[in-house]
């Protein structure tokens, strides 16, 4: 089997597999839907979604002076601040952490900036023995996975695989998939592992220039289990990733658990200024590709995602091909407008994911304009990249037929014609890409334009 | 160092034009507060009880719970069967059962409960205990999170949290699940005063 590069190819394979495929999209729909209720119930919601947008704007824009006034502030109130141009650098500043403070254990909660940076393989080269405690996360580690969602990180897989997964490495019971049973299992699992850890890696969601202090969001309480139980906090954060207010916080905070998940809020909202008396935290702030997509005028908006995973619930396309199909950290339609300006090469098929509804641009927290990013990646891509040969001489065929009247009467009476006598194998063969799953329509018996010139002489 | 430098240079040569902060209206929601508390707290998988004396939330903890599970109470006026003076690391609590505490500022839209490090004493106990229970006056239930923040200063504390409810997850097929790593219950009593 040669390796699966494209998308599409990805797609397909993901497809093949038509219950899970369905259940993806039903239950990813079924989110979208709660999302849609909880925004329904703030006659506010598009006020605070243009006032997150501006805040973000402002950020934007002032990205220089807001993060120095953060680094000020967070040093005044005892937290170390690093920084990290890539992720390389990254992963070396939290593995000289661990060595400096002789960690043996660590525990980390969920965060995608870390997945970005490769951070969980590249301590575990080292000789860590890295344990994500999302419980999501921790099926996916010992499944040997990444996220395929970056908030429901364990969505493709069914509970029946997970109880197999939990029996494998937790020692339950075989053929056992109550998700209490196996959440209880992991439980207790996990309590160990929070007990015992030196060390804490968390995410960001909210850095608070004015204040010098940052927001961690979760449901399961486990960023917080991690960090006030062990003596070393490592916090990782994407330099975009900051507010200039303590004040903001209540409009973002309104917006990202009803857009992720349909919740009013995530049930835990923690707020770390300073560390715990004698315990030391660090800070870490990353470009890693962010200063260059701020210097792209068309794509800087991207910089503003809140990582709610509203796009993904909602794209079409993003339900019905899984985010594995994506070779991405952040797949759906946000991630294939941050994933090129990253690597352009190696994500070129992934503006095309789309069917440019807009959707994702609906339901943005923070109003990022998605489907039209999608479609100036696109421009970039053709000028630049490698074609689709299929496309590209589909295209040119297209564009010359259409750009001479007499042959586009002429071809469309050819393909009425043809379409109508011809076997079905010789329309959907292998160089009808379309036709795949599809069936075109009927042909119809004639052109609009016979059509118009009968009528409008008949009704004179 | 130099990476800061980069980064800051950077930004400075690629951040577009100056785009103005702006100011945040406070959309003041003021009806049936308490009702609507009750009801978001509800859906965030939470129990509440309205009461006028705090020796309801005695006889709550006595008919719940027995003499041999460890409860910290950090509410005037409720006792509990350790004194969490004697924790001089998180680690003790581990055995911990339930935790009562008071929160400072509620949110009826979420049923959010600012509680700050002061009111915890050990960061880790509202996450460590087998279940919660969180005291708060009528009068300190606010409309939004605007007005949350608003009345509190973030940065007062070391540390502060919004507890909205018990720990849940949904990671396994979607499958509501209350008490991943914490709290198998979070009850709030909401008092007169």
């Amino acid at each position: 089997m040669k390796p699966i590069t494209t998308h599409a190819e990805a797609a397909e394979e993901f497809l093949k597999d038509t219950e899970r495929s369905h259940w993806h999209d039903d239950t990813l729909w079924h989110v979208r839907t709660k999302r849609d209720t909880a925004a329904q119930k703030l006659p506010e919601w598009e006020q605070l979604r243009t006032l997150a947008s501006q805040i973000k704007d402002h950020v934007l824009s002032n990205l220089d002076t807001l993060l120095i006034q953060f680094e000020q502030n967070a040093i005044k109130n005892g937290i170390e601040v690093l920084w990290a141009k890539d992720a390389q650098e990254h992963n070396d500043h939290v593995y000289r952490i661990l060595q400096e403070n002789q960690v043996k254990q660590l525990v980390k909660s969920k965060s995608i900036l870390t997945e970005e940076c490769g951070l969980n393989h590249f301590l575990e080269d080292k000789g860590y023995d890295v344990v994500d405690t999302d419980l999501g996360e921790r099926i996916i580690q010992f499944n040997k996975q990444v996220p395929s969602h970056i908030v429901l990180p364990a969505i493709h897989l069914k509970k029946k695989e997970i109880g197999e997964i939990f029996h494998q490495h937790l020692g339950t019971e075989e053929g056992a998939d109550d998700p209490k049973y196996l959440t209880e299992a992991a439980r207790q699992h996990l309590r160990q592992k929070f007990v015992q850890a030196h060390a804490a890696i968390t995410g960001v969601n909210f850095g608070i220039a004015e204040t010098g202090g940052f927001v961690v969001c979760t449901n399961e309480g486990n960023a917080d289990m991690g960090t006030h139980l062990a003596d070393i906090h490592i916090a990782c954060m994407g330099i975009e990733k900051l507010i200039p207010r303590a004040a903001d916080l209540g409009v973002y905070l309104r917006l990202l658990a009803r857009s992720a998940t349909g919740q009013s809020i995530t049930n835990y909202t923690s707020h770390f200024h300073r560390p715990r008396k004698d315990k030391k935290m660090y800070l870490i702030l990353v470009d890693n590709g962010r200063t260059d997509q701020l210097g792209r005028e068309d794509f800087r908006n991207s910089l503003k995602c809140i990582r709610c995973g509203a796009c993904m619930n909602t794209c079409p396309i993003y339900r019905r091909s899984g985010g594995f199909s994506y070779h991405a950290t952040v797949p759906g339609p946000i991630g294939s407008i941050l994933s090129p300006g990253m690597d352009l090469k190696k994500h070129s098929t992934l503006p095309f994911a789309s069917t440019l509804c807009g959707s994702c641009s609906d339901v943005c927290p923070v109003k990022i304009n998605i489907h039209e990013q999608l479609y100036k990646w696109r421009q970039v891509i053709t000028k630049e990249g490698p074609a689709q040969n299929s496309k590209m001489w589909a295209m040119r065929f297209g564009g010359k037929v259409m750009s001479k009247p007499r042959l586009f009467d002429f071809m469309g009476k050819m393909a009425r014609k043809s379409l109508s006598i011809s076997p079905r194998g010789m329309v959907y063969n292998g160089l009808n890409v379309w036709g795949k799953h599809r069936d075109l329509p009927d042909t119809p018996s004639e052109s609009f334009k016979d059509w118009y010139r009968k009528n409008r002489n008949n009704g004179k | 160092m130099e990476s800061k430098e980069s980064i800051l240079a950077a930004i400075k040569k690629n951040k577009p034009e100056a785009n103005p902060l702006p100011l945040l209206p406070d959309f003041p929601y003021k009806d049936n507060l308490i009702e609507q508390f009750q009801e978001s707290l509800t859906l965030n998988g939470g129990k509440s009880l309205v009461i006028s004396d705090l020796k309801e939330v005695m006889a709550y903890l006595k008919e719940n719970y027995s003499d041999t599970q460890m409860l910290v109470s950090l509410v005037e006026g409720v006792e509990g069967n350790y004194d969490i003076s004697l924790a001089e690391d998180p680690h003790d609590l581990e055995p911990v059962e339930v935790a009562i505490l008071e929160g400072v500022w509620g949110a009826a839209e979420n049923a959010a409960i600012w509680l700050p490090e002061e009111n915890l004493i050990h960061r880790v106990l509202p996450f460590i205990a087998q279940h919660l229970v969180v005291l708060l006056k009528k009068s300190r239930v606010m409309g939004n999170m605007h007005e949350v923040y608003h009345a509190i200063d973030v940065a007062a504390s070391g540390y502060g949290v919004l507890i909205a409810g018990p720990s849940k997850t949904a990671d396994i097929e979607q499958s509501l699940i209350i008490g991943a790593h914490g709290p198998r219950s979070m009850t709030v009593f909401l008092i007169e005063g």
